[in-house]
């Protein structure tokens, strides 16, 4: 057992750091949610891709460099600590493309992730419906074969970046009459076409960090000549068990690493310096316990790594990952509130940050059905009707 | 990097989890609660055997000086409750005999067991009357000592002991102090892990067995989400655990902060433990007739043992 960096590893995250020392923007982008912030974000992706920063975990012909999973999170770990701006491309990067890579085919590789590694195209999810949020097997958008591909019909909502991405992706219903988990299939569309009304939705921020989309026989093409534009991801009806692998993505590792955590508990310890009163034990222990919350969180991290590493699975345990990163962003931007005092209820980076984290707890799959997932799955409780 | 216990850490603890599972330990704690030592020190006799009580010892003084080995069986010995006076006799007494008196140690790693009392953090030396060695920490004066006045602990296994000074053994500085509490804290934090998981085990097996209003209590997303809580809490402690033995092991820089984030976060996650399993047994859980008090109150207890929650984040704070 030993926690040490292998010398190729100290020199990734050397690298990283001097490049993001040198080429973080010394004042912060504006908000990604407002159509100026969007393309500073944009273009920011693109700084990171000349230098091959911005998708590194992926292969090198998508603009990638191989990295090891070790070094993605120290990348991760820099880039929070480095202050860089907040990844735009992040639902492309982080739940879209890991889907693919295990169901997609080459052509579709070849034309996709290359664009999204630059920003090019930049994704948004379409998952939740107004009728399915947890229960997302209930979904009603439908999909309708034509010749040379599908129509889609329906409303998503909830759908992160929508107000000023370029493409969506969603499981839609392909088969008519099936039920539940039965019959969906997994597609990708292009938000600008005919058909796609996009209506942002204001978030407790003030921004439109999300959006509904309505969606009347938008035209997906598939055709087995042309595999490259194919706007399906694995097969047919099985879509279900292609989304899934997303799911487990998004709830884990790859959304979540330590990196951002640690540097909210960095920015905590300054804050607790500069302007707690220092002999206030109640507050000293929130800023403790916050401190070991984020280093529980980065020590699991290397467990789960190593058990990559050694052929594992990212299974039911990152149930308890959210569970446990939620909570702990809500109550650390808590506790530097509480330090701010009076000052904690003006607008300001806390506060920012204490708006982003309450949506922790409901995205990425609420945390009662985590525990739901927690208590069946890993503990063996028994399963009930719901 | 590869933050994993290795096979050897893994096979140790299966072996010791093995051999207390066989013991009937629940029947072993019960008669040491009643004064009757016998079936827990044949328990010991049989541990010393697997070299448990050498891995807090120094090769150099005979033992085998693993601390890694050594936070993996404390998390077994906790797991099953193995009363006695496990951190002192695994950690603390040897540490303090290295520095004051290592020809002391070779009876420590044959089985022989220790006690002490270090006041303030540890004010009374736990089960001192059946202790071999009884020590008494005074600043950084290490005497040899005998039990006096019993206090009861709210846990029936650990019996209290103020303890009467006698010939003095040898001084120890600020730094080796430091180190054997910072190592009975480590074992005090692997035994509440222990404990934790034990009383989560329980609780499950309990909520899956017993039906209230026709279907198991189990099946209720409030016990499951109850339970998933502590999960959470358990798994999330349990790198921190491995993170302190094995900055222990490698002498770093941070051993003691890492060694008092475990004992928080072990000690805290145990606590949860018990009193979501309390709730979740319901009234048998409020019995002594029920296994699971013999878990619960030691839980309690070792929130406290060799140093507080306040101690501990003092500590943190401290190092940050």
């Amino acid at each position: 057992m030993d926690l040490e960096f292998d010398a190729d590893t100290v020199a990734f995250r050397d690298e990283v750091r001097t490049f993001l020392r040198e080429h973080v923007p010394a004042e912060p982008l504006p908000s990604m949610d407002t159509a100026e912030g969007f393309e500073a974000h944009r273009q920011w992706e693109r700084t990171l891709a000349d230098a091959k920063l911005s998708v590194v975990s992926w292969p090198t012909e998508y603009g990638g460099r191989d990295a090891t999973l070790q070094q993605w999170v120290i990348f991760e770990e820099e880039y929070y600590r480095a202050g860089a701006p907040s990844r735009v491309g992040q639902n492309g990067i982080f739940l879209l493309a890991p889907t693919l890579f295990e169901h997609a085919r080459e052509e579709q590789l070849a034309k996709i992730l290359p664009r999204m590694a630059r920003a090019d195209d930049v994704w948004a999810q379409a998952w939740s419906e107004p009728e399915s949020g947890s229960d997302l097997a209930s979904l009603r958008a439908t999909a309708t074969k034509v010749d040379g591909g599908w129509l889609l019909n329906g409303q998503k909502t909830w759908s992160s970046r929508a107000t000023f991405a370029d493409w969506g992706f969603g499981l839609f219903r392909s088969e008519p009459g099936t039920e539940r988990h039965r019959g969906l299939t997994y597609f990708m569309f292009d938000l600008r076409q005919k058909g796609v009304t996009v209506r942002p939705i204001d978030q407790l921020d003030g921004l439109p960090g999300f959006a509904e989309l309505f969606l009347e026989d938008v035209f997906v093409p598939d055709d087995e000549e042309d595999p490259a534009n194919s706007g399906v991801i694995g097969e047919v009806g099985n879509g279900w068990r292609v989304a899934m692998s997303t799911a487990s993505n998004e709830r884990g590792l790859s959304l979540r690493s330590p990196g951002r955590f640690l540097a909210t508990t960095d920015r905590l310890l300054t804050l607790y310096r500069e302007k707690a009163d220092q002999a206030d034990t109640a507050l000293r222990d929130r800023v403790v316990d916050a401190w070991i919350g984020a280093r529980a969180y980065e020590l699991s991290t290397w467990a789960t790594v190593t058990r990559l590493d050694d052929g594992g699975q990212l299974g039911a345990e990152s149930s308890i990952n959210k569970v446990f990163w939620s909570e702990w962003d809500v109550a650390t931007h808590e506790t530097a509130l509480e330090i701010l005092g009076a000052e904690g209820e003006v607008m300001g980076p806390w506060v920012d940050g204490f708006l982003f984290s309450l949506s922790g707890p409901i995205y990425a799959g609420t945390n009662e059905i985590q525990k739901n997932v927690i208590a069946e799955r890993l503990l063996g409780l028994p399963k009930a009707d719901r | 990097m590869r933050f994993t216990l290795d096979t050897d850490h893994l096979d140790f603890a299966a072996s010791v989890d093995a051999l207390l599972g066989k013991a009937d330990l629940p029947a072993v704690i019960r008669a040491w609660n009643t004064g009757d030592t016998a079936p827990g020190l044949a328990v010991w006799a049989k541990l010393a055997e697997t070299g448990v009580n050498a891995l807090g010892i120094d090769e150099s003084h005979g033992g085998i000086g693993d601390p890694i080995a050594l936070t993996v069986a404390a998390e077994q010995l906790g797991r099953h409750a193995v009363p006695g006076p496990v951190a002192e006799t695994l950690a603390v007494t040897p540490t303090l005999l290295a520095a004051v008196a290592p020809d002391r140690l070779e009876a420590l790693a044959e089985g022989a067991l220790a006690t002490v009392a270090a006041a303030p953090i540890t004010p009374y030396a736990v089960d001192a009357d059946i202790a071999d060695t009884v020590l008494a920490v005074d600043a950084g004066t290490v005497h040899l000592a005998t039990p006096g006045e019993q206090h009861v602990s709210v846990d029936p296994a650990r019996k209290l002991f103020t303890v009467v000074a006698g010939d003095t053994l040898g001084t120890v500085d600020d730094g080796q102090r430091a180190a054997a509490e910072d190592l009975g804290a480590l074992v005090t934090a692997a035994q509440a892990q222990g404990l934790g998981r034990m009383m989560l085990e329980l609780s499950v097996d309990y909520a899956s067995q017993r039906k209230q209003f026709g279907r198991a209590i189990g099946s209720q997303q409030s016990i499951k989400h109850h339970l998933s809580g502590v999960a959470v809490d358990v798994e999330m402690a349990q790198p921190l655990l491995h993170a302190a033995a094995l900055a222990v092991r490698d002498g770093a820089d941070t051993a003691r902060r890492d060694v008092s984030a475990a004992k928080v976060a072990c000690t805290r996650a145990a606590y949860h433990s018990a009193r979501i399993a309390l709730q979740v047994h319901g009234a048998i859980g409020y019995t002594q007739e029920h296994d699971l008090s013999l878990y619960l109150t030691k839980a309690r207890a070792l929130v406290t043992a060799w140093g507080t929650e306040r101690v501990h984040r003092d500590r943190v704070m401290e190092s940050l």
